[in-house]
């Protein structure tokens, strides 16, 4: 049994303009100790799913149906009193902005000394060593002075170190990171990365890293999940994605990252805009954007195919390219390239 | 590419930007955002500029620009200085820009239209309405608009699109240089491809000189011709884009490109890269020195007691750096 099985979710958020399906049908599972990446453009449904597993979302949003188990209790419909003792305590989370996710009236003492009191059973003593701890854990220099100071007082880079000492004051079996160094220099992303990576050796536990940054999921991630319009294109090792890719979106989001070898050529751009997702095309929703579209796509979905044991693509190209799982037979379809 | 490629275009010389800060009970401190930056970007180039938040490097666009009066220094253009009013107004025919974010330098109660014929109109650069419209359509179809969005207003666009309409008005008074700051930073990776990608077929087509000012590196890399390093507001280094990934030799260029991440695991799992301690200061209290001595492995008392010359090293590679001939 993995840490998190995370079957068929579905979001979707109740706008006057209609039902807008944000996270439509996504499965995966997290084993302990394991970095997942979860990669995609605005609008992908990545930051969604993790709202989603927290339990967190606005409130126009809704899980419409599917399961999530962590360490096989399931949490979709358990309640807010069960909420209460999964969120902070098994699954933390840490935003992008490090600047607006703290309380600018609190001491960073207070804070972290509050969530350390309410999941825990510590005493406030307790709680202050315990604070102090995880502050020397993120290396701010000097904790028990740092203990008194007020969020303004700390730069961009050690305001995000506090919220993930914060986040793991109560040693969580998952740590969700939102995007957590998009706000930050590269330099600083460099160390925030660094420290997430020596914590996760260091305390073992499961990180779901959602980023838009490709850089960040090489250098982070065992496995790697692709989302565009709600759902996953494509799943698997971190190797498998980045050298084997099988989803046509994955291939062209590849093509289209600059580096030091299309200096002075032209990079292959994914052609067109995002989808809207409150006109949900009928079949693939990357088809109309797709080069390689073929009629099929335009028509039906295509479900996840297992192209090896370390990966998954839903993309009608693998049944063209001879990876078949035995119910598709192309032909029948007349799903020939056009 | 065009042949002229050398004769420079644009020169800055000991570029000064200093901003009063109120410090309260009427006392003001300087914050030197641009503290004497000289470079040159010669004709039909584009010239990248990096650095991290803070660095100066929005400041040395905008004061280019004259957007803010320069404390010191000068703005040659052409070859000519750039001192009065007058040569300003005419210089701003010439010299445009592009800003990052879309979403606020649109006028949301513009039309389309409205927002990229505004240059025609402050410049009187047409004789009929039909001309301006005609000129409007021209540009639109340039970035890739169609005329049916010409009276459309910027909150019907994605942010690419936006992008696009600045784009266009930076073109409308046909400049030949265009001080991009950060102009694909707030797009989505497939979005961000298409545009850079009109920013080249533009540049060959129209034969503009670009100040394309960026803090994602490869983007940088794959856009520039020459790349510039800023650090609280001193310019460290600055080179051919290629010399400058492959033989970065100023600590600071070195750290900030190996602080990249690489979209490649077996690259990304083998990178050494070189750990800077701390934050860059604030740039109110600057160091003294060398800007980057607080955070240099290399630094010595030399560092802190005066500030480097920025010099020629080898053929078109500057750096300022005291212990460059050391540290390599």
């Amino acid at each position: 049994m993995s840490l998190l099985e995370v079957k068929d979710l579905r979001t979707s958020f109740f706008t006057d303009a209609g039902e807008v399906r944000a996270v439509n049908g996504v499965s995966f599972n997290l084993d302990h100790g394991k970095v997942l990446g979860i990669v995609g453009e605005s609008g992908s449904g990545k930051s969604v799913t993790a709202y989603s597993i927290m339990q967190i979302l606005a409130s126009t949003g809704k899980i419409v149906g599917g399961s999530i188990k962590l360490d096989g209790q399931e949490l979709v419909g358990a309640g807010e009193q069960v909420m209460k003792t999964v969120r902070g305590n098994k699954v933390s989370i840490i935003f992008q902005d490090p600047m607006t996710s703290l309380n600018p009236v609190y001491t960073i003492g207070h804070q972290l000394m509050e969530a350390i009191t309410l999941h825990t059973n510590r005493n406030k003593q307790q709680a202050k060593e315990r604070a102090i701890e995880m502050l020397r854990l993120v290396n701010i220099n000097e904790p028990e002075k740092r203990m008194k100071q007020y969020p303004f007082e700390f730069s961009g880079g050690m305001r995000q170190r506090i919220m993930i000492a914060m986040a793991l004051a109560c040693e969580p079996d998952i740590l969700i990171a939102d995007e957590p160094t998009t706000a930050l220099d590269v330099t600083i992303q460099a160390q925030i990365l660094e420290l997430m990576k020596s914590l996760q050796d260091e305390l073992g536990m499961a990180i779901i890293m959602i980023t838009h940054d490709l850089g960040v999921v090489a250098q982070m991630c065992d496995e790697v999940i692709v989302m565009y319009a709600g759902s996953i294109c494509e799943q698997g090792t971190a190797d498998e994605i980045f050298y084997n890719p099988r989803h046509e979106y994955t291939k062209g989001l590849m093509r289209s990252i600059p580096s030091t070898a299309t200096a002075g050529k032209k990079l292959q751009p994914i052609t067109g805009t995002p989808i809207d997702l409150l006109n949900m095309p009928k079949g693939c929703p990357f088809a109309p954007r797709c080069d390689a579209a073929m009629k099929i796509c335009l028509r039906e979905r295509c479900e996840r195919m297992v192209i090896n044991e370390e990966h998954q693509a839903a993309c009608w190209m693998n049944v063209k390219l001879g990876v078949e799982d035995g119910s598709i037979v192309l032909d029948e379809k007349g799903g020939d390239a056009e | 590419m065009s042949e002229n490629k050398n004769q420079p275009l644009l020169e800055v010389k000991d570029l000064k930007q200093h901003f009063n800060i109120n410090m309260g009970m009427f006392k003001t401190k300087p914050l030197k955002a641009v503290d004497g930056v000289s470079f040159t970007i010669n004709k039909g180039e584009t010239l990248g500029l990096v650095g991290e938040s803070g660095c100066g490097k929005t400041t040395v666009g905008r004061t280019i620009l004259h957007l803010y009066k320069p404390t010191s220094g000068e703005v040659w253009y052409n070859g000519k200085l750039l001192k009065t009013k007058e040569d300003i107004h005419e210089f701003r025919k010439h010299a445009t820009m592009v800003f990052q974010d879309p979403y606020s330098s649109l006028n949301p109660r513009m039309t389309v239209a409205d927002i990229i014929g505004e240059p025609l109109d402050v410049h009187k650069l047409y004789s009929s309405q039909a001309e301006r419209r005609e000129r409007i359509l021209e540009l639109m179809s340039h970035v890739g608009l169609n005329s049916e969005h010409a009276s459309r207003y910027a909150h019907e666009f994605s942010g690419g699109q936006r992008q696009r309409i600045g784009i266009a008005r930076a073109l409308a008074v046909n400049p030949d240089f265009i001080v991009c700051d950060e102009p694909v930073s707030a797009l989505d990776v497939s979005i961000q491809a298409q545009v850079i990608n009109m920013f080249d077929e533009l540049q060959d087509k129209l034969g503009l000189t670009y100040l394309f000012i960026a803090h994602d590196l490869l983007v940088v890399r794959h856009i520039s011709d020459r790349i510039a390093v800023m650090y609280l507001g001193k310019m460290v280094e600055l080179a051919d884009a290629a010399e400058i990934y492959d033989h970065p030799l100023h600590p600071y260029s070195k750290s900030l490109l190996s602080a990249v991440p690489v979209p490649d695991p077996k690259i990304a799992r083998a990178n050494q890269r070189i750990m800077l301690q701390g934050d860059i200061p604030s740039p109110l209290n600057a160091p003294s020195g060398c800007p980057f001595r607080t955070r240099c492995p290399y630094a010595t008392e030399q560092c802190a007691a005066e500030m480097p010359e920025f010099k020629e090293v080898s053929a078109g590679h500057f750096v300022a750096c005291h212990r460059v001939g050391e540290v390599n």
